[in-house]
């Protein structure tokens, strides 16, 4: 990444993905409380994207605004990690995915409420808020699937393993940016730790760590879901909707 | 979380200065999950200052049980309110 | 969203309607003022003092006496109305990953999340009659309960979305209005609720036909399609002819309902039409058309036959909403029991520490 735009690219793209993901839950979770609960994190997800890309395209000055980028790039323009293309699995997985980035959005926009772009900080200051609200969420089911039944035990254990690989993309370092992701990594390894820890849950040895989101380079899952999410706006070019 | 969870009744400070008012109901199997539905469900529209969950069992009524459903709506996103949609002139009753 | 188009009973209308609902509101508000009389003395006849109680516009309220069938046909009502809300988020969130634009995507995601958040409401109102949530889904889930039969229609395209906002919310809310005023204090607190809520969802759907019928020529296709089919079985969510309607009267004296099916159908079709000349689109029957004595439109009667096969479970997506559900029910189970595990277990510790 260098500048500001692809910093704000980078970050809007893991908040849409996120949201498009959240949201294939709607009329599925395991309870309906929790149907609305996840709504609520995909609209605030889908929300910071909003405000993400309109700054990138504005930064960009080529008259982009947030649904050209959304909806009219293909996968390897995309700049999210992968962690959040991965599909939703079963509950456990989408826990696990949505603990591990809340952990790393809760100190990334408390980080960028500080930093000198003025429409950046904002965007931090309102997200952050809405951050520590995911990261409370993904915690509290970290921890009563860990320590609920034996079942859920074994499916919570799982999905940290398959989920934290995809982890370490996040805080590759970028001394560039506004916000260098290599200095969230000890609020996130503490935040992780104590919630691993209470919820009986093992640590995974880091080793595998797969990457390349950042720069373009996806897993196989991005393209279906762009493939889903742009089909109809590009079915009918330059129409209003 | 129906199968095993009980029922808590929920009380929301709107705004500061007003007491809390009982808003409705809502399961969850424990206080922790149940303050975060109530946030969820009756909250939507507002931030509520405050909200309390009370186990609906720990709760002793005098005749007639207000165990009931009033919930004072608010605004947080502007889409949900009707006066977001433009409505074309003339267009009545909608 | 809620119809009358069960096998049961029927209800309610709506008109300014916004206003009827706060109208409704103030009502409630007032007759709480005005102060009921107390609980029936220990000798007093307790129908006459529940029925006392309903003819003075007063709220009947969970611990207070009522008839048993008063009891079950609230249940009835309220649960296939609670029904109605969780599968009717089927239909439209089946469009919430192709939304066209960001906007979009949000606000029909918000609306689809109302819609549990109402069912929500509706299932806590129901259980202050004494009945769990977790029979009313059973009820539901093994098809002993029915939901608004609109929802067994399929949403084939984007304008879909918004022609569920414009004439099934609408009809919805026709029918809601006046339930704003039920006799059963929690049902009609829930509905003032729902009602003020709802309106955001028919004007966003208004607004995405209307978008749609001044866009392009396919939009404009698309829209109309969307209305041709989506306009009689709106029409048929009021439920059969009054003729045909059973329960209707003694839902009546009971001021559950206020209206007639039929009255509420007429006063649907009377308000689309002029929104219809609006969006520019044509409404799918050739024989309607303004009635200078009957101060009213005529229009076709929807296909009531189609509506009791819809009904009886043959319509084109019964079975998929419902098969939906119970594999939303159960692929969770896992997830419910490992959260009672965890209190549980929390409940416990707790008490060792007591002791």
């Amino acid at each position: 990444m260098n500048g500001p735009f692809d910093f704000a690219l980078a970050l809007g793209d893991d908040a849409l993905v996120t949201a498009q993901r959240l949201a294939e839950w709607t009329t599925r979770a395991p309870e309906m409380e929790e149907d609305i609960a996840l709504a609520n994190i995909a609209l605030d997800q889908l929300g910071a994207a909003r405000l993400l890309l309109s700054y990138a395209g504005e930064l960009e000055g080529a008259g982009r605004d947030e649904d050209a980028l959304a909806y009219l790039r293909d996968d390897r323009e995309f700049r999210n990690a992968l962690l959040v293309e991965l599909p939703n699995g079963d509950f456990a997985v989408t826990m696990a995915k949505l603990f591990f980035l809340a952990a790393y959005q809760l100190p990334l926009y408390t980080a960028l409420a500080g930093c000198a772009d003025e429409r950046l900080a904002a965007i931090g200051a309102k997200a952050r808020k809405e951050s520590a609200y995911h990261l409370d969420h993904g915690a509290l089911w970290v921890k009563r699937l860990g320590d609920g039944t034996e079942e859920s035990h074994r499916r919570m254990q799982a999905a940290v393993d398959a989920v934290w690989p995809y982890t370490h993309e996040l805080f590759a370092a970028d001394p560039a940016a506004p916000v260098d992701p290599a200095t969230l990594r000890p609020a996130f390894d503490e935040t992780v730790g104590s919630v691993l820890a209470e919820a009986t849950l093992t640590r995974p040895e880091s080793g595998w760590a797969p990457a390349g989101g950042r720069a373009g380079v996806h897993t196989e899952h991005l393209a279906y879901l762009l493939a889903e999410m742009q089909v109809l706006h590009r079915a009918h070019p330059g129409a209003k909707w | 979380m129906t199968d095993h969870s009980p029922l808590w009744e929920v009380f929301v400070r709107a705004r500061r200065g007003l007491s809390h008012t009982h808003v409705g109901s809502l399961h969850a199997p424990d206080a922790e999950l149940a303050l975060r539905n109530a946030r969820d469900l009756y909250t939507r529209r507002q931030e509520g200052v405050s909200i309390w969950v009370v186990p609906a069992a720990a709760i002793t009524a005098s005749s007639p049980d207000e165990k009931d459903a009033f919930f004072d709506p608010a605004a947080d996103k502007v889409y949900r309110h009707p006066t977001f949609y433009e409505v074309p002139d003339g267009v009545a009753h909608l | 969203m809620y119809g009358n188009d069960f096998s049961t009973p029927a209800d309610a209308p709506g008109g300014g309607l916004l206003g009827e609902v706060e109208a409704a509101e103030a009502e409630l508000r007032a007759a709480a003022q005005r102060g009921r009389r107390g609980g029936p003395a220990p000798d007093e006849d307790l129908a006459a003092y529940f029925a006392e109680v309903v003819d003075a516009e007063q709220k009947i309220e969970p611990r207070d006496w009522m008839p048993d069938a008063y009891r079950r046909t609230l249940i009835r009502q309220i649960a296939q109305h609670a029904h109605s809300e969780i599968i009717g988020m089927q239909p439209e969130g089946n469009w919430i990953s192709r939304a066209p634009s960001l906007k979009r995507k949000a606000i029909l995601l918000a609306k689809v999340q109302d819609e549990a958040g109402h069912g929500l409401y509706l299932y806590a109102a129901a259980e202050t009659l004494g009945i769990s949530r977790d029979e009313l889904v059973r009820l539901l889930l093994d098809g002993r309960q029915k939901y608004s039969s609109i929802f067994n229609y399929p949403t084939l395209s984007w304008a879909d979305v918004g022609a569920i906002g414009w004439l099934v919310d609408g009809a919805a809310i026709v029918n809601q209005v006046p339930l704003c005023r039920c006799s059963y204090g929690p049902y009609a607190r829930a509905m003032i609720r729902v009602c003020k809520e709802e309106s955001f969802h028919q004007r966003q759907g208004y607004e995405i036909l209307h978008t749609l019928a001044h866009g392009t020529p396919a939009q404009q296709a698309m829209a109309q399609d969307a209305v041709d089919r989506w306009w009689y079985p709106s029409l048929a969510m009021f439920g059969p002819p009054d003729g045909d309607s059973t329960h209707s009267a003694q839902s009546m004296a009971w001021k559950i309902k206020r209206f007639s099916n039929d009255d509420l159908r007429q006063r649907f079709v009377d308000m689309c039409v002029q929104q219809a000349e609006i969006l520019g689109l044509r409404i799918p029957d050739a024989d309607l058309r303004w009635n200078d004595e009957r101060q009213a439109y005529d229009y076709t009667q929807p296909d009531y036959d189609e509506l009791l096969r819809v009904i009886s479970g043959d319509g084109p997506c019964n079975r998929e909403r419902i098969a939906h559900r119970r594999a939303a029910h159960s692929e969770g189970a896992w997830v419910r029991e490992a959260a009672a595990a965890y209190a549980a277990k929390r409940a416990e510790q707790r008490e060792k520490v007591a002791a």
